[in-house]
């Protein structure tokens, strides 16, 4: 505008002001929005917990909704399904190689989870929740996170009580202090360094999407090798000797796996290995499965999947193979341990 | 040159039949003995049958030879294409403006297909009169039009560790510029009224995602656009159709797609997308927030892994895109020894304010291998750093605003890769 200014324009464009902005001054354009519309969007819920609405929900109630409308990408126990976020754990690694930034670990505000919970999830099927659903499924997010007992109700009232580890993990952009100075001189031209050498190539990773096609033959390749090298024999289990009942209790034991394992027809690899024929199998020998270092050691090893191996994985996984990428921690009682068993056996 | 295609009955071959059956002097000019590119010693059926009528396509595509400038994914960095992000072909585009057809895509719950009818847009919070504009009504508001530039931050954040992914569009594709035609936020804001204890405006979108976003006032009433419009035509679906904010210079999360809500409150609403996510954590494992502006960068775009060199020595264009959301781009240097001279280069146009300005070195290419780098400088004195200067002070794990200067290793062959060097 400086410009025309200067040519001595601007008395014409002032003079006149119907084809100027009318900045500042109202349109008379829209209507105003009616208080139920505004109730409808107006959603967001703030740090201090203005925009929360009455409600509450239980840890216990929450274990039970998260199970049926969130594990199925986020895991049981909000350990998180394949690429799917985890919302639960990464404490203490902030400051680590690759962080892990849960709920738990990260988020500084309860009033995020809530807001976002309430808004855009589940997955596909947002805004489906009630109020008190919403209060449920974040008690358990907290509760799997270790912030909260498991008797703990979350409600507009207790929502304030809840202390988020990660708090005071953040700072205000601080760029114009810390990097502007030091990257504003004035750039070397000439004789800048006396050598340079190579440091890193991309292509030793090697994960940049097929531009051509003819990687994918090559992978296939991969997994050919990979499927020569498992071991063929498939030692035969008794189907005879299942009992139903305890095939079917299995089944229901089998639901805290169920969020990394599949098993049955069609099952693939998924956060854990399928676990099809599993019984009889050389631990760490699915194919097209990454598995830990301990499991490939075990499997060159060569430990079996017997009732006594697996009863003894199954009640500490951690302990029994030191490393294991599996999150479960094991199960308690004896009778788990023997139905899982049962009803992995009925997938030979 | 796959084209099958030709115009009616006009292959070379029927042409010299009938040419030899007429008798006439064509046969001799048509014989394929004549000197020279056949191209141009012989009558090409495009040059002399029919190309296709209007209204072959009433809404064109790029031709068929081009099939490769496309978006691509890299299926890996997220587990879903519904919550994910796609590159723009920058590799092989010139100039500035990105057509929106092969601008990335970032979605948080997939591009929703939103009507101009079923469009309403809501202005609540701290205002004297809470307002509801219909699409029709946008419309009639004073418009403006400008060029921006649309990073993701996330942008090269897969590079923040290592040299990863073999290309500019993967490096640096979540990268956009397209010129907005639409109303200034500041005036949407005055019609209804903004009351002084209102310092932010909390921004919102119509899906499922709703991907909210708090921005202070200060920059809502600066130059923030409410665009209907990207280069002259209606948003693409994948770009917010119909309406979608334009922040310029900052991250392109706040550039919220199917724009519905604007909410003034007096204090950040802290919503997942700027707390969990679009926060740097620094190596200490503090984080940074509110890191809103994109700092100057740069990229060659060719000749780059995707864009090999394919004649040999001898004249070489090296060509590549620089930005800045802090003020125009001044200046642009590219070195080809790995920084130890470095050539400043020529802008294409000069640096337009937050918006993408394209570089070019016109070398003679002695055939030798290079290693190829650029270095954008901007109107604050801001010098794009080396990735050792960014990562001294911001450590491994940041993801976001990798804003360092990018090295392709050009190879005797022409070929190139995606490098770190020393």
């Amino acid at each position: 505008m400086s410009k025309f200014l200067n040519l001595g324009v601007a008395a014409a464009l002032l003079a006149s002001v119907s084809v100027a902005p009318a900045y500042a001054e109202k349109l008379g354009l829209g209507r105003p929005a009616l208080p139920d519309e505004i109730a409808a969007w107006n959603l967001d819920v703030r740090p201090d917990g203005v925009g929360l609405p009455d409600g509450s929900g239980s840890v216990e109630d929450g274990e039970m909704i998260f199970s049926e409308n969130c594990a199925i990408c986020h895991g049981e126990f909000a350990e998180g399904v394949d690429n799917w976020p985890k919302l639960a754990g990464g404490q203490g690694t902030l400051d680590r190689e690759d962080p892990l930034k849960t709920v738990g670990s990260y988020w500084p505000y309860l009033s995020t989870t809530w807001d976002y919970v309430n808004r855009s999830m589940p997955f596909g099927n947002a805004q489906s929740l009630s109020v008190d659903e919403v209060y449920a499924i974040t008690a358990y997010i907290l509760y799997s996170n270790d912030l909260v007992e498991d008797d703990f109700v979350l409600s507009k009232e207790t929502f304030l009580d809840v202390e988020m580890p990660n708090a005071d993990g953040f700072i205000l952009d601080d760029r114009a202090e810390t990097e502007l100075p030091q990257f504003s001189a004035e750039p070397c031209m000439t004789d800048c360094k006396d050598s340079v050498e190579i440091t890193m190539h991309a292509s030793v990773l090697d994960v940049t999407p097929d531009i051509e096609e003819d990687t994918s033959a090559a992978t296939e390749e991969a997994a050919e090798a990979v499927t020569e090298e498992a071991p063929a024999e498939e030692p035969a289990v008794e189907m005879a000797t299942l009992d139903p009942a305890l095939v079917a209790e299995g089944e229901k034991a089998f639901k805290k796996c169920k969020a990394c394992h599949q098993i049955g027809e069609g099952a693939s690899n998924k956060t854990g290995p399928q676990l099809n024929g599993v019984m009889g199998r050389t631990a760490g020998t699915v194919e097209g499965f990454r598995y830990s270092k301990v499991f490939e050691a075990a499997a060159s090893d060569g430990l079996v999947w017997t009732d006594e191996t697996l009863a003894e994985f199954l009640s500490k996984p951690k302990a029994y193979l030191k490393g294991t990428k599996m999150s479960f921690a094991g199960f308690k009682k004896e009778s788990d341990i023997q139905a899982v068993t049962a009803y992995l056996k009925s997938f030979q | 040159m796959s084209d099958t295609k030709s115009g009616p009955g006009a292959t070379r071959r029927t042409f010299l039949k009938g040419a030899v059956a007429a008798g006439s002097a064509v046969a001799a000019a048509g014989a394929a003995r004549a000197e020279g590119d056949p191209l141009i010693t012989e009558v090409q059926p495009w040059a002399q049958g029919f190309g296709d009528g209007v209204d072959a396509t009433p809404y064109g595509l790029p031709i068929s030879h081009e099939s490769d400038v496309v978006r691509r994914n890299v299926e890996w960095l997220t587990a879903d294409t519904i919550s994910s992000i796609n590159f723009t072909p920058i590799h092989a585009l010139d100039g500035t403006i990105t057509p929106q057809g092969c601008a990335f895509e970032r979605h948080h719950s997939g591009a929703i297909e939103l009507t101009k009818q079923d469009y309403r847009l809501m202005i609540n919070g701290m205002v004297d009169t809470p307002l509801v504009f219909t699409y029709a009504d946008l419309e009639r508001f004073p418009r403006e039009n400008r060029v921006y530039f649309c990073e993701c931050a996330a942008n090269s954040g897969m590079e923040w560790a290592g040299a990863q992914l073999n290309g500019a569009q993967f490096t640096h594709g979540m990268i956009h510029n397209m010129e907005y035609s639409g109303v200034s936020l500041r005036t949407l804001l005055e019609e209804a009224g903004v009351q002084t204890e209102g310092k932010w405006v909390y921004v919102e979108g119509a899906d499922a995602s709703s991907n909210g976003r708090s921005i202070p006032m200060e920059k809502a009433l600066d130059d923030v656009l409410v665009a209907f419009k990207a280069n002259g035509e209606a948003l693409r679906k994948e770009h917010g159709y119909p309406v979608r904010l334009v922040v310029p210079g900052w991250e392109g999360n706040m550039w919220v797609k199917w724009l519905r809500r604007i909410e003034v409150t007096d204090m950040p609403v802290e919503s997942r997308e700027e707390t969990s996510k679009y926060t740097d954590v620094l190596a200490n494992g503090i984080a940074r927030k509110w890191t809103w502006e994109m700092d100057a960068k740069s990229v060659v775009t060719s000749p780059s892994p995707q864009s090999p060199i394919t004649h040999g020595k001898g004249p070489l264009v090296i060509t590549g895109l620089a930005w800045s959301g802090r003020g125009a781009i001044e200046r642009v240097d590219v070195t080809i020894d790995g920084g130890k001279t470095w050539q400043t280069a020529r802008l294409g146009a000069a640096g337009v304010d937050k918006a993408l300005s394209r570089f070019y070195l016109d070398i003679n290419w002695d055939g030798s291998e290079m290693l190829v780098q650029s270095r954008a400088m901007d109107t604050t004195g801001y010098v794009q750093p080396t990735k050792t200067q960014l990562r001294g002070v911001r450590g491994l794990n940041s993801i976001y605003h990798n804003n360092a200067i990018q090295t392709w290793w050009v190879k005797e062959t022409g070929e190139a890769e995606n490098v770190e060097i020393s």
